[in-house]
């Protein structure tokens, strides 16, 4: 008998979508208890159409073939101190805040599927889950044997987990996965595998890498290479899950809408890091966080949301005053960190004049108006032997956890706040979008961990910023922190180079 | 005589990064001990999760198992993400072969009526208890403690997803890609007396909610009888009775199971040195899960091999409790 020959989605269906059954002996929503208390319907799952449709010998054997490659690169990169190779010392600086940032996060993706891997009742979006869940795994695990290298040759990388349960500025990002995992399961998919895997992945990793492949970072721009199919998969996940949910009922339109105005929000805010990153700690630039915001969410973004308008959903909210944020945000936030300095895990630095001057030509209408006065400045005083560092512990938003730094749009002279009274107490924003995120859910978000809220409480240790910063967040005081003129990166960085 | 290539070397500041030294001391590490301890958060979680909010997203009190530290439960495969994948694509080749050859020589048709039925009836509804055991290991991801233990979870559970495509695999083998047997072996599952032991547990398992208990449960109880009585004696039983090519379709799963006791067995032996609370609590899930297990498959068992099956099966898993430290 010739045996029929199946095509994928048979073969997927009989091998994968058939395993589950209709329980006799158990309630099946005790097996499967988190999929009704959001208010999501979903009528039949069976309307799942797979986003990939990979089976696990193929997985193994494919993975097994990028990973086999990646490590010789990673071998090739360590025995040839591929270090010295990059553009400049502050390169790394891009790695410490990756490292600390942004590979945590990769974990905590990895729990948060595997959380919807087991929940989902339907076996095709489960599936689909666990594969991201592992992928995740690999991803956080490929990032430290990476750094691996570098931590050996440069500082600030050495703590990374323990930095990110407890440095101010990396509550920042822990918390937007944190936020997103202590969600329902529909909720995360929308957060994470949507707004954050499918819209704005491109903002993210796509800049870190293009940088480390920019400065002759080859153990980092590896990884993004052979990491980027893995990502595919993602955004293909990410955007099926909203189609089903929105195919799935009516009733699910107007929740799916509130959660991509809200997870918009906190990835737009989650990414001025990386604007940051682009415009000041690249030596050599990708292009500006400007050009990239243009270029990745205002053309392809607006082309994804006009394609979903089908389904009654819009742009998200306060798309508009983004719109405007791109000119100003990563000024604003290398100045901040900048005078702060000396609290940070990573080195700062006041950038080269031609730096600035490719500054003021990437933002003709607010770089020499508003951010270069500051420079010259900054500049001045350390010509003077006095270079600047704030005393001041920063206020926090509530929701993003950002310091106060961002300005108005309409008046980038004027901080913005925004605040809310809930049961006696009074909590603050950086803007519309974070406060509207609070109302929304004000007993979620009162319980955020404020680090400089932690810290005056005596939670931190301390009672100085410097013992917090040696006890609590274990740094190497003057060592990892402080400008970087006159680190131990940039010594040592010379001594390699025989540059006096 | 050997050649030396001269290359620039320049003194690292440190051997590894803080955490790794902390545990192990200032020396080089090993990928795994990098890309395995103190992976996960341990505190300042910021919020609750809706869906359990009397614990934090990470909590050790989602078992009643209590260690000092997760971070003992070592996986003695030394196991990271690109070790694990390697491993089994260097088995997936072996069974890729396997499976190509016995389809190219379409072997199938050597194999008589009755033993058809046999591997339809007793094997193929089995990919209904890996898709189980995939959800209890995917359990144990999300809701166990350290990353020590959740990877290897995480491996185990999509292994378990392969292993149910395998065993699909030969259903679809056995029926020329028209998908009737695997009809056939579900209705078996769904509805043949000699399933609904089994099926009733797995069930039971899914809704069982201590992490621990259901790893002990799937991976140790139920895996060590369903493994002595399908990949071993039933195997025997088919190669006896001139169906041996069976075997080829199913030496990933046995080669497999042999990599997973390993692991198991190790994290029983730790869970029990801990503490004499832990080894006390163990013991009685040990008993509690033996005892329906027992249950359950003993209709299936006799069915499939006889009366004396179960018996030895359960022999094998006594065997593994006691070298653990159990009784």
């Amino acid at each position: 008998m010739a045996a029929k020959k199946l095509n994928i989605k048979d073969k997927y269906r009989l091998l994968t979508r058939d395993l589950d059954w209709d329980f006799s002996y158990e309630d099946r929503s005790k097996a499967f208890p988190f999929e009704e208390f959001e208010g999501i319907k979903i009528t039949d799952w069976s309307k799942w159409e797979d986003p990939f449709r990979l089976t696990m010998d193929t997985y193994w054997k494919y993975q097994a073939e990028k990973e086999r490659k990646l490590y010789a690169i990673f071998d090739a990169f360590a025995q040839n101190n591929g270090q010295l190779n990059i553009s400049d010392p502050r390169y790394v600086n891009a790695l410490k805040i990756f490292l600390t940032g942004v590979s945590p996060l990769e974990y905590q993706a990895f729990q948060g599927f595997a959380h919807t891997g087991r929940q989902f009742g339907g076996v095709g979006a489960r599936v689909a889950c666990q594969m991201q869940a592992i992928d995740e795994l690999r991803h956080v695990q490929t990032q430290v044997h990476a750094m691996s290298h570098y931590n050996k040759f440069f500082d600030g990388l050495q703590d990374w987990s323990h930095m990110h349960d407890r440095v101010w500025y990396l509550s920042v990002p822990k918390s937007f996965f944190n936020d997103a995992r202590a969600a329902g399961p529909f909720e995360f998919m929308v957060a994470i595998g949507f707004s954050f895997e499918y819209v704005l992945t491109n903002l993210l990793f796509v800049p870190f890498m293009s940088g480390a492949a920019y400065n002759g970072d080859m153990a980092t721009v590896t990884f993004g290479f052979s990491a980027q199919s893995d990502e595919a998969r993602h955004m293909t996940l990410g955007l099926e899950v909203i189609k089903f949910l929105l195919e799935q009922h009516e009733d699910n339109v107007p929740i799916v809408q509130k959660w991509i105005d809200k997870w918009f929000w906190r990835g737009t805010r989650l990414l001025t890091i990386v604007s940051m990153m682009m415009d000041y700690m690249l030596p050599n630039k990708v292009m500006s966080w400007k050009e990239a915001w243009e270029v990745y969410f205002e053309e392809a973004g607006g082309a994804l949301f006009k394609d979903l308008a089908r389904y009654g959903i819009r742009m998200p909210k306060y798309a508009e005053t983004i719109e405007k944020e791109k000119e100003h945000v990563s000024h604003q936030a290398w100045w901040t960190f900048y005078t702060h300095g000396h609290a940070a895990g990573f080195h700062t630095w006041i950038p080269s004049d031609e730096e600035l001057d490719w500054l003021s030509e990437k933002y003709p209408d607010t770089f020499d108006k508003y951010y270069r006065p500051r420079w010259e400045l900054a500049k001045e005083m350390e010509a003077k032997g006095e270079r600047f560092y704030t005393k001041a512990l920063p206020q926090l938003c509530t929701i993003c956890q950002i310091p106060m730094l961002f300005t108005e749009m309409d008046d980038p002279t004027q901080i913005s706040y925004r605040d809310s009274i809930y049961k006696g107490d009074r909590y603050h924003f950086c803007s519309d979008g974070c406060h509207d995120i609070f109302e929304d859910e004000p007993e979620k978000y009162v319980q955020s961990w404020l680090p400089v809220h932690q810290i005056f409480q005596g939670n931190c240790g301390g009672p100085d910023v410097e013992d917090v910063l040696r006890d609590y967040y274990q740094m190497n005081v003057g060592v990892d922190n402080m400008d970087m003129k006159g680190s131990p990166d940039e010594e040592r960085w010379k001594k390699w180079k025989g540059v006096a | 005589m050997t050649i030396e290539i001269k290359t620039a070397t320049l003194e690292p500041v440190r051997n590894t990064f803080a955490n790794v030294e902390r545990r192990f001391g200032d020396k080089p590490a090993t990928r795994y001990q990098e890309a395995t301890y103190d992976l996960q958060s341990e505190t300042n979680f910021h919020y609750r999760p809706l869906w359990q909010p009397e614990l934090e997203l990470n909590d050790t009190r989602r078992t009643a198992i209590v260690m000092s530290d997760w971070y003992a439960f070592k996986d003695p495969r030394q196991f990271y993400y690109g070790t694990y994948v390697q491993q089994r694509a260097k088995m997936q080749e072996v069974a890729e072969s396997n499976y190509s050859f016995f389809e190219k020589r379409d072997l199938a048709r050597h194999i008589p009526e009755a033993i058809r039925a046999q591997v339809v009836r007793y094997l193929v509804p089995l990919r209904h208890l890996e898709h189980t055991a995939n959800l209890n290991n995917m359990y144990g991801t999300a809701y166990g403690y350290g990353t020590a233990i959740t990877q290897a979870l995480v491996y185990n559970g999509m292994d378990r997803l392969g292993m149910a495509q395998y065993l699909s695999r030969i259903g679809l083998i056995l029926d020329g890609n028209s998908g009737d047997a695997l009809v056939e072996a579900k209705q078996q599952w769904l509805e043949a007396d000699i399933w609904q032991g089994l099926r009733a547990l797995c069930e039971e398992t899914l809704v069982t909610e201590d992490w621990f208990e259901v790893m002990l449960a799937q991976n140790l109880v139920i895996d060590a009888l369903t493994t002595d009585l399908v990949y071993n004696q039933f195997d025997q039983q088919l190669s006896e009775q001139g169906a041996q090519d069976i075997g080829m379709l199913i030496e990933f799963m046995q080669l497999w199971n042999k990599d997973a006791i390993r692991w198991m067995d190790a994290v029983l032996k730790t869970a029990v040195s801990e503490s004499d609370a832990n080894k006390a609590l163990l013991a009685q899930w040990i008993e509690k899960w033996r005892g329906k297990a027992a249950e359950a498959l003993a209709p299936l068992a006799e069915a499939m091999l006889g009366e004396n099956a179960l018996a030895a099966a359960l022999e094998q898993l006594d065997k593994r409790v006691a070298k653990a430290g159990i009784k």
